[in-house]
């Protein structure tokens, strides 16, 4: 695989029935497309779900899944969007080793990138941040100097800016 | 009996009746017997038939629809019935056949628990089924039914598999048979273009002067035989037909080029060497009739017309797609062009016909194609003919000449040894009062000839001729061609006296050893009024011709058995070797 396949948003508004969920993920899995993060969670309305996934792979494969997404007879909508078109936001729980001599510098950083400590012990701290992957992705690089015990994030979620639909 | 009394079983054969299901094919067990008591009680008008193995269950409703063009139902049992539908589901899902298939399924409080007989058959069928159901409340059953009937059979048709837990059959279903179906996701546009898309084909047909139309099964489902004809005679395009697409456009036709691809004609394939534009009406441009995709068509504009969008680009990046049902794409295209001028192109194509005619031996034995040949001529083409997979299928395919769509029944996608058989006799319910003709070799027959008692029962008078060569032929020709004639396991020695087979089924068995006896032999077979078994012996060695060899484009067919000393492909080790000297 090439290191420099790009990273595709999918957002898929689907009927929430049994099996939708394994029907979307064979038309990654049966093209070889691996799925980055997946998030499900009800539409607005209860009858409905709203699927966010990315995943990496070439173009033409991803044309291929949102062809096949659309056409599953549960599927309303599969719509690929650019970074550019969308809110995108990943919420991250960061639990962090640290004694009270490092405890400084931790929360120094969790407060540069706006996280909350929602959990501090003797021996621990667990930081939540909120904010697009990449910053996400640069308060952990920095936290690596600490002893990270566990790492949770949700995987993006996204949202047509303005008239647009997701 | 009222309704509001009915458990979910009968609900559900109630409904499989009201959609409009004629006949259902099955074997019952413990977790169907539910199913099968309410067949019992209350089933009216829909016809049964009991199979003796669920793959040709699922095979009979195939070749019904593919002679109907409507569906049936499949009822079949928990776990291993269940799971010997797959073959045949797959079958239709690659080939787009509209099917109901009802499987029994354990307790809802067993499922998930390995109890007897359990088999996860939603989860296992998922990548081959259009849709499917586990039938959780007997109140969904009408619902459901009526949902399945819509989404087989619209769009691009499909199987589509319910799992009915055996206490949901027994629960209390309080619900009408009048279900209104929820789909929100579910929109089968018959019109998917614009009048812009239209326009641009109509513009690019005007400038061709080479074009050649590739009709597939998406042009028969939608019976667009008329429409097309009116195209091809319009514009004067000549018209290759894929397997599945065979009969929509007249094989005697001036117009016809016949199949194309791996073992099309040599005439089809130069056509699409030499083309500037390809149209495929319904054909989703598989690797058998491409050669290699990006060599397909190279230098043409490609149009591509097809109801489901997801074929677009799959393998051949179309210039322009219209997503569309094809009948309908063509009625509105029709208005919008000119009468064509393709008289040198036709001129040209004429001489390759004559160049590379479709031929086989006469000489040294019996030879398949010339079954087929003779069969063609004592039925005029007019029966419905259905084949195995294998060597005698492409020889059917060449050989065998429709005149109409609906006539040539075979496995195309799937390529499913064992469904012959089964499917003329699911295709002979469908068209009781026509010949129906299977040609099956003595590999694919021997995998589901257990449906000859289900023949012979319903004195069904399917005729089945036996290509015998006591090999797997077509595998045998690959290892001839490209393994250096290393027969590898395709020897069937120890073949059973298929006469005597056919007596032991009461039917009728006939040898056939020369070639003198074929007139008698194959109007004695048709004139019978039951089931025949014709016993061909055929020569042992013999290849299907014109091919392309596998990963070789369309310029690159075969015409003739490569000889030795002509740089014959020479296996693998060779053509490695080959590739590294082109490299170097």
């Amino acid at each position: 695989m090439n290191k420099a396949l790009p990273t595709h948003n999918l957002s898929i508004y689907v009927a929430n029935r049994p099996g939708a969920l394994v029907r979307i993920a064979q038309a990654f899995s049966r093209r070889g497309f691996n799925i980055e993060s997946l998030v499900v969670s009800p539409g607005a309305t209860g009858d409905f779900s709203r699927m966010t996934i990315t995943a990496k792979g070439d173009e033409a494969g991803l044309e291929q899944i949102i062809m096949q997404c659309s056409k599953l007879v549960d599927v309303l909508a599969c719509r690929e969007h650019s970074d550019e078109e969308v809110v995108a936001r990943e919420l991250g729980l960061v639990k962090v080793a640290v004694d009270a001599a490092q405890r400084g510098e931790v929360l120094q950083i969790a407060d540069h990138f706006r996280a909350k400590t929602v959990d501090l012990t003797e021996t621990s701290i667990v930081l939540e941040v909120t904010g697009g992957s990449e910053k996400l992705d640069a308060m952990v690089e920095l936290l690596r100097k600490f002893k990270i015990v566990e790492l949770v994030r949700t995987g993006k979620v996204i949202m047509a800016r303005g008239e647009g639909e997701t | 009996m009222s309704e509001h009394q009915m458990n979910g079983a009968e609900a559900l054969i109630l409904s499989l009746e009201k959609i409009g299901i004629e006949v259902a094919f099955g074997i019952p067990g413990g977790s169907a017997i539910p199913l099968y008591d309410a067949m019992y009680k209350v089933r009216k008008k829909m016809k049964f038939v009991l199979v003796r193995h669920e793959q040709g269950a699922a095979h009979m409703a195939d070749g019904y629809a593919r002679a109907t063009g409507k569906p049936a139902a499949v009822l079949v049992t928990s776990g291993p019935g269940a799971a010997n539908t797959v073959t045949g589901i797959m079958t239709a899902y690659m080939d787009s056949i509209p099917m109901i298939v009802v499987t029994g399924q354990s307790v809802r409080g067993m499922l998930g628990k390995d109890a007897f007989q359990e088999a996860d058959i939603f989860n296992l069928t998922l990548p081959i089924v259009k849709h499917s159901y586990l039938l959780k409340n007997a109140n969904d059953i009408p619902r459901v039914l009526k949902e399945a009937y819509h989404i087989a059979t619209t769009g691009r048709p499909g199987p589509v598999l319910i799992d009915v837990p055996k206490d949901v059959g027994t629960d209390l279903c309080t619900a009408g048979l009048d279900a209104e179906m929820k789909l929100p996701g579910y929109h089968p546009e018959p019109k998917g273009y614009t009048p812009g898309t239209l326009q641009a084909i109509a513009d690019a047909l005007a400038k061709s002067r080479r074009p050649v139309i590739v009709a597939g099964h998406g042009a028969v489902l939608s019976h667009a035989e008329d429409e097309l004809r009116t195209l091809a005679e319009t514009m004067q395009i000549p018209v290759t037909s894929t397997l599945l697409g065979k009969g929509v456009f007249p094989d005697s036709h001036a117009l016809s080029l016949e199949g194309l691809g791996m073992h099309g004609t040599a005439y089809a394939n130069r056509a699409l060497v030499e083309c500037d534009l390809m149209i495929s009406v319904g054909a989703r441009l598989d690797d058998r009739i491409l050669g290699v995709p990006a060599m397909f068509c190279r230098d043409a504009v490609k149009i591509h017309i097809d109801i489901d969008a997801a074929e677009f680009g799959k393998l051949v990046k179309p210039d322009i797609r219209c997503r569309g049902d094809a009948k309908t794409v063509l009625q509105d295209l029709l208005p919008l062009l000119e009468p064509g001028d393709t008289a040198e192109w036709r001129k040209a194509l004429a001489g390759y016909k004559k160049k590379w005619p479709l031929g086989y031996a006469k000489k040294g034995g019996l030879h398949p194609p010339q079954i087929i040949d003779a069969l063609n001529k004592l039925t005029g083409g007019k029966a419905v003919m259905t084949t195995d997979v294998g060597q005698h299928q492409m020889w059917a395919w060449q050989f065998y000449k429709c005149d109409k769509p609906w006539q040539f029944i075979s496995s195309g996608g799937a390529g499913t040894m064992g469904f012959g058989l089964p499917s003329a006799i699911g295709a002979q319910f469908g068209r009781p009062d026509e010949t129906v003709v299977a040609i099956v070799g003595d590999g694919g027959f021997q995998m589901t000839m257990s449906e000859l008692a289900t023949a012979a029962i319903h004195k069904l008078p399917v005729k089945v001729f036996l290509m015998n060569n006591h090999y797997l032929g077509m595998v045998r020709q690959w290892q001839d061609m490209f393994y250096d004639e290393r027969y590898s396991g395709v020897d069937l020695e120890g073949n059973p006296d298929f006469v005597q087979l056919a007596k032991a089924y009461g039917i009728l068995g006939l040898n056939l050893k020369r070639a003198a006896d074929i007139p008698k032999v194959l109007k004695k077979a048709l004139e019978h009024r039951g089931p025949v078994l014709v016993n061909v012996e055929v020569v042992k060695h013999e290849e299907v011709y014109p091919m392309v060899p596998p990963g070789k484009p369309l310029e690159d067919t075969v015409m003739e058995h490569p000889k030795k000393k002509k740089g014959r492909p020479a296996g693998r080790r060779a053509t490695t070797a080959a590739t590294k000297a082109n490299r170097e």
